[in-house]
This record gives C-alpha cells, sequence and structure tokens, in this order.
C-alpha cells in the first residue's frame, strides 16, 4: 500500500501539520495559543500549495541557460501574497488580544466567559 | 516540523511556544527552497519567522507569559479533527502524485508564464514577473489588505488612550486597570 500511494506523502504530511494546528485552535483556551495554532495551519496549506507545483528534475523558477524544467512558479507567487496578507492578519488578531487583555484581565477564553456570565447575572439581580 | 508543531500543542509557556512557531516557520522555509521556491523561502523567513515572532513578543510583553493549567485531552476536538484529517486524507487519493509533470496545475498559464515573461516582462526571476505584472492586481489586494489591517491595529489599540486623554475622569478607564 505504501508504494502505490508514495506519491502521495507530501499531502499527508501537510495534512497532518493542519490538523495539529486545527486542534490548536479548537481545543485550547489560551487566546495567544490558538494565534499560533492558526499559523500552523496556514504554514500548512502553504506547503501542500507549493508541493503541488513541484515538477520532477525541475529548477528553481529563475530563467537561465541551458535549463529545460522549470517547476510552476504561479503556486509561489500566489504564497508569497498569502504569507504577508497571513502576518497582517496575525497582527490584528494579536490586537484584539492586548485589547481583550486590557479589558478583562486575561487572555484564558473560559475565565473570560466566566466573567461575562458573572456580568450578566448582576444585571439580571439588579433588576 | 511536526514535532515543533506537537511540542508547541503540550508547552504552557507562551514564550516557549512562541518560540517554537518561529522555528517552525524557518522548518517550512527549508522545505520551500527544496521544493524549488526560493522566494517563498525568503518571504517566510523573514516575514513569517522575523515578524511574526517579534508581533508575537510584544503581545506576550503586554499580555500574561503563562498558560493557566487545563486538561491534558479534549476528546470532543479530537474526534472532530481526525475525523476531518481522515475525509481529507480520503480527498488526496486521486489527487497528482508528487513531482508528476502531467498534473493539471502545470498545464494553464504557467507554461506561457515560463516561456514568455523573459521577454515580455524582462526580470529572469518569472516568480517576480508574474507577481508584479501578469498577476499585479494581487498584489494591489495585498497592499489594500495590509493598509486596512493597519488602520484595524490602530483602531483597536489606540483608541483607550484618547479616551484617557479626553476625559481622564470618567470611570469608564478603569474598567481596564486590571492588567
Amino acid at each position: 500500500m505504501f508504494e502505490i500511494h508514495a506519491g502521495l506523502f507530501n499531502y499527508w504530511a501537510a495534512i497532518a501539520l493542519m490538523m495539529v494546528g486545527f486542534y490548536i485552535v479548537i481545543a485550547q483556551g489560551n487566546l495567544i495559543k490558538k494565534i499560533v495554532g492558526l499559523n500552523i495551519f496556514q504554514v500548512a496549506v502553504f506547503v501542500f500549495y507549493i508541493s503541488m507545483g513541484k515538477i520532477d528534475g525541475g529548477t528553481a523558477p529563475i530563467l537561465g541557460e541551458g535549463i529545460k524544467v522549470y517547476s510552476n512558479p504561479l503556486p509561489h507567487v500566489l504564497i508569497l501574497t498569502a504569507i504577508v496578507v497571513g502576518v497582517a492578519t496575525t497582527a490584528l488578531a494579536l490586537a484584539l488580544v492586548v485589547r481583550i487583555n486590557r479589558s478583562y484581565g486575561t487572555i484564558e477564553e473560559r475565565e473570560i466567559i466566566e466573567i461575562n456570565h458573572a456580568a450578566d447575572h448582576d444585571e439580571d439581580t439588579r433588576l | 516540523m511536526a514535532g515543533t508543531a506537537i511540542s508547541m500543542l503540550w508547552l504552557r509557556d507562551l514564550f516557549a511556544v512562541v518560540m517554537l512557531s518561529g522555528i517552525y516557520s524557518l522548518f517550512a522555509a527549508v522545505l520551500y527552497v527544496v521544493m524549488d521556491a526560493v522566494d517563498v523561502a525568503f518571504t517566510e523567513a523573514a516575514v513569517g519567522a522575523g515578524i511574526s515572532t517579534v508581533l508575537m513578543l510584544g503581545t506576550l510583553a503586554l499580555t500574561k507569559s503563562k498558560e493557566r493549567a487545563h486538561k491534558k485531552i479534549s476528546y470532543g476536538p479530537l474526534v472532530l479533527v481526525l475525523l476531518t484529517g481522515g475525509v481529507l486524507i480520503y480527498g488526496t487519493l486521486d489527487m497528482p502524485r508528487y513531482g508528476d509533470a502531467n498534473a493539471p496545475i502545470h498545464s494553464h498559464v504557467a507554461n506561457r508564464y515560463i516561456e514568455k515573461s523573459g521577454s515580455e516582462v524582462g526580470p529572469p526571476n518569472i516568480v517576480t514577473s508574474v507577481l508584479a505584472s501578469y498577476r499585479g492586481y494581487d498584489t494591489l489586494g495585498e497592499t489594500a489588505v495590509v493598509f486596512t489591517a493597519a488602520i484595524g491595529v490602530l483602531v483597536i489599540i489606540g483608541r483607550r488612550r484618547k479616551n484617557k486623554k479626553d476625559t481622564p475622569q470618567a470611570p469608564k478607564t478603569k474598567e481596564g486597570s486590571t492588567s
């Protein structure tokens, strides 16, 4: 079975990394760790794309004398854009974390929910 | 690479987690060089491993660098993740094999870029030609996104200082003083 599917190993490695990131995002309560998980997921998608552009025996897509086969440059361009956009979204998410920490004094999801519940309960009893 | 990812899962010291995420990015950059994507490797090493790590360290300085103790394994998410992974792996079974030159991805515009970009645009680096010329609108959109994100960060973080200046005695500003 391994011989038949040997050419798919790159996809499986990317999927494994993706799932680690996914698990961190949904199972961990710390907001900064969630963002790190999102980054892991993101890089896994990049690896997936770049591995699709690779051609056996090809070189990096820079024109040169006597080179016949180049790897596909299109995924490289798309992922270049995606990396920069990814950092922009990370910065925005981190800014939100800083703001949440200012308002609640914690970056743990569970404690934030508890504080919100307590605030709701206070309002109810006052009414 | 998977090792760094998994140790990020277990570690509770957020400083170590952030450092490991930088190492993870560098591993990814090495992987890109192996797969012929040198430009992407440059960007990942500079932006992914550099700027992201600095941003996260800045956030840690402003918040907390220890995570509270939590349950080691939560089974609901684990089942969901394994299910998703299984479905994705099932989806790859009829994908083209790694390094296959006849894969559908290689049979459309990419060949034209490789053959013509030297004479049509100029620079020997095909990625540069595509980025700046053929798909210039993508790059324009990217700068718009980065600009929007910068404005968003300023709006989110800059607000409290402004409130303080305008209404120094207002009780509202005391909300966040626990940090």
